[in-house]
């Protein structure tokens, strides 16, 4: 009984929980990634206790990949050897692990996972309970097969209508975090329910549970459905139900998408959200497409669209990523990498790319992005005295096409 | 007694460590570059038993742990803040970086004033004014992870299920 993040918890105990209860669970999954690993294996190693199951330990490489600098390759080096030591078997280098761990079957409806990644708030549109925490949690988890949570009240968004043509989940998810704020759903689990969503594709289902948080969220969750169904069943993977029964949200938040227009967020904090309109027209330093927030087969598609046949400013750089290997094929396959590269856009390796600041594309002083990213933070894309804009793939392209921030109902 | 390291809402773990810095697992080596970018003189000026006071949600952003290992080893006592960003938190009691929580302090100390915190108490003292704050206390099993110096101590003596008992 209970919300979706509540339905999870009792499952799991077969017992009913609550909002509020703290509850020792096993971890289905525990996910790391370069950046994180290191550390996690160090708190491992100063527990003293042996790796409790090696078969529930994902690791993927993608922050940094290929290493970018003698260090990354230590620390990656590290990493490896302790993959080969202890035999885990799932070790991926094929993308951004959010994408990985969702096209490969680690993402369940009722799972609990963690992962060593703030964004991991992002498997809970297959109704899984994922959660980002840091490396000695990781470690905990290594060490012992489980965690404590404090099971979270839920924010419920209640959102239906329809987008406008030029308008997307990206837009969506940035008008709740500016109305929500940056802080203001700390702790909470945030549901996303109504029309709009039951009717959304899987890969903006991801889009939306991504960003959960940049408001605070302990995570994002969507309730299964058909779509969740004939996602996971397409690969062969197992589907269960998971939705709330008779749920008592701490609020509800209503949203209508019918007048909604492409938003932008501003410098340096993601609840700075405002209309494209008001920075239509500012220069534009580089224009990069992807991450786990934006880097999918149904974001490469809008770009593709807009590229087709044109031709961008090589004095801008206009950097393309797509989220994983998977992505990647079926991107060249229907043709879009072709297009993309026509265009003059740089299409780099699957990966976390420019968004941690390391390679691929970071900034000079000076230098504005605008990025399909889910962070606007200082410095996180290299220097300091650069700036940073979030937008949608549709904004994004359009910006890149006219070398300022550009509203894609004009392009489109 | 230590001084005050003050910051605002919202401080995020890449102003406290940005992401290009993350290349070392060295305590050192990251505390040389906390606040780096926001608060160029923070590593050169902080000395060992200072503290870091703030507004809300400090800690947002990344699961990076780099952060508080780097506001550890700078040798900050205990940061003391209205509100804590959820995985910023864990990660604080995880590794031992005391944290507290209070409302009230912020707005009755300014940067660079000197102030003693009693950590078993909960209190904190402003020492030109006198006054002391209580801050908010810890469920008991968090209480447990604390005492230990972190969840890697506990677990060495412990098995996990005996924080069940502090539920």
């Amino acid at each position: 009984m209970g919300t979706v993040a509540e339905e999870i918890f009792s499952m799991k105990l077969s017992r009913d929980v609550s909002a509020g209860e703290i509850v020792l669970v096993d971890i289905d999954v525990t996910m790391s990634h370069d950046n994180t690993t290191p550390l996690a294996i160090k708190a491992l190693r100063n527990t003293g206790k042996p790796l409790y199951d090696k078969n529930r330990i994902v690791i993927i490489f993608d922050h940094v990949q290929p290493p970018a600098s003698v260090e990354s390759a230590t620390l990656q080096k590290e990493v490896l050897e302790f993959i080969k030591k202890e035999g885990i078997k799932n070790f991926f280098r094929e993308g951004i692990c959010h994408q990985v761990l969702v096209e490969r079957g680690f993402v369940l409806p009722g799972r609990v996972i963690i992962g060593g990644d703030s964004h991991t708030c992002t498997y809970g549109a297959l109704g899984a309970f994922g959660t980002g925490v840091g490396s000695t949690d990781i470690g905990v988890s290594y060490a012992t097969g489980k965690n404590w949570f404090r099971v979270p009240e839920t924010f419920y968004f209640d959102v239906n209508g329809s987008f406008a043509k030029g308008v997307y989940p990206k837009d969506l998810i940035l008008k709740i975090i500016g109305k929500v704020g940056a802080r203001g759903a700390t702790y909470k689990a945030c549901e996303f329910g109504g029309k709009t969503i039951e009717s959304m594709a899987m890969g903006d289902r991801l889009t939306l549970t991504n960003m959960a948080i940049e408001m605070g969220g302990k995570t994002g969750l969507i309730k299964t459905d058909k779509v969740t169904e004939n996602y996971l069943k397409s690969r062969g993977y197992p589907y269960k139900e998971i939705v709330p029964k008779d749920p008592n949200y701490e609020k509800i938040f209503e949203f209508d998408v019918d007048d909604l227009t492409p938003q932008v967020a501003v410098s340096p904090k993601v609840d700075n959200v405002y209309p494209v309109e008001k920075y239509a027209g500012t220069d534009v330093d580089e224009v990069f497409i992807g991450t786990c927030t934006n880097g999918r087969i149904e974001d490469l598609e809008i770009v593709a669209r807009m590229f087709k046949g044109k031709k961008l400013n090589p004095l801008l750089k206009t950097i393309i990523v797509p989220a994983s290997n998977e992505i990647y094929f079926e991107a060249m396959n229907r043709g879009y990498i072709k297009i993309f590269m026509d265009a003059g856009a740089m299409v780099c390796n699957p990966g976390c790319g420019p968004c941690i600041g390391r390679h691929q594309g970071v900034l000079a002083p000076g230098d504005r992005a605008l990025t399909t990213m889910n962070r606007n933070f200082i410095g996180r894309m290299g220097s300091d005295k650069g700036e940073i804009i979030i937008a949608s793939p549709a904004t994004a392209a359009a910006t890149a096409l006219n070398g300022k921030i550009t509203d894609p109902r004009e392009v489109i | 007694m230590g001084k005050v390291f003050r910051f605002s809402d919202d401080v995020n773990t890449d102003e406290i460590i940005p992401g290009r810095y993350n290349v070392t697992t060295d305590p050192k080596a990251l505390a040389e570059h906390c606040f780096f970018e926001v608060r160029t003189d923070f590593s050169k000026t902080v000395k060992g038993g200072d503290f870091i006071v703030a507004g809300e949600n400090f800690g947002c952003g990344s699961s990076r742990e780099h952060a508080p290992i780097a506001i550890k080893a700078s040798g900050i006592k205990a940061v003391i803040a209205k509100s804590f960003a959820r995985i910023f938190y864990r990660n604080c009691i995880n590794i031992g970086l005391p944290i507290m929580i209070s409302d009230e302090l912020y707005d009755l100390v300014k940067d660079g004033e000197d102030i003693e915190v009693n950590l078993k108490e909960g209190t904190i003292k402003i020492l030109k004014t006198g006054k002391v704050v209580k801050s908010k206390g810890f469920p008991d099993f968090i209480l447990k992870i604390i005492d230990a110096g972190g969840i890697v101590n506990f677990l060495k003596n412990h098995d996990i299920g005996e924080l069940e008992d502090g539920i």
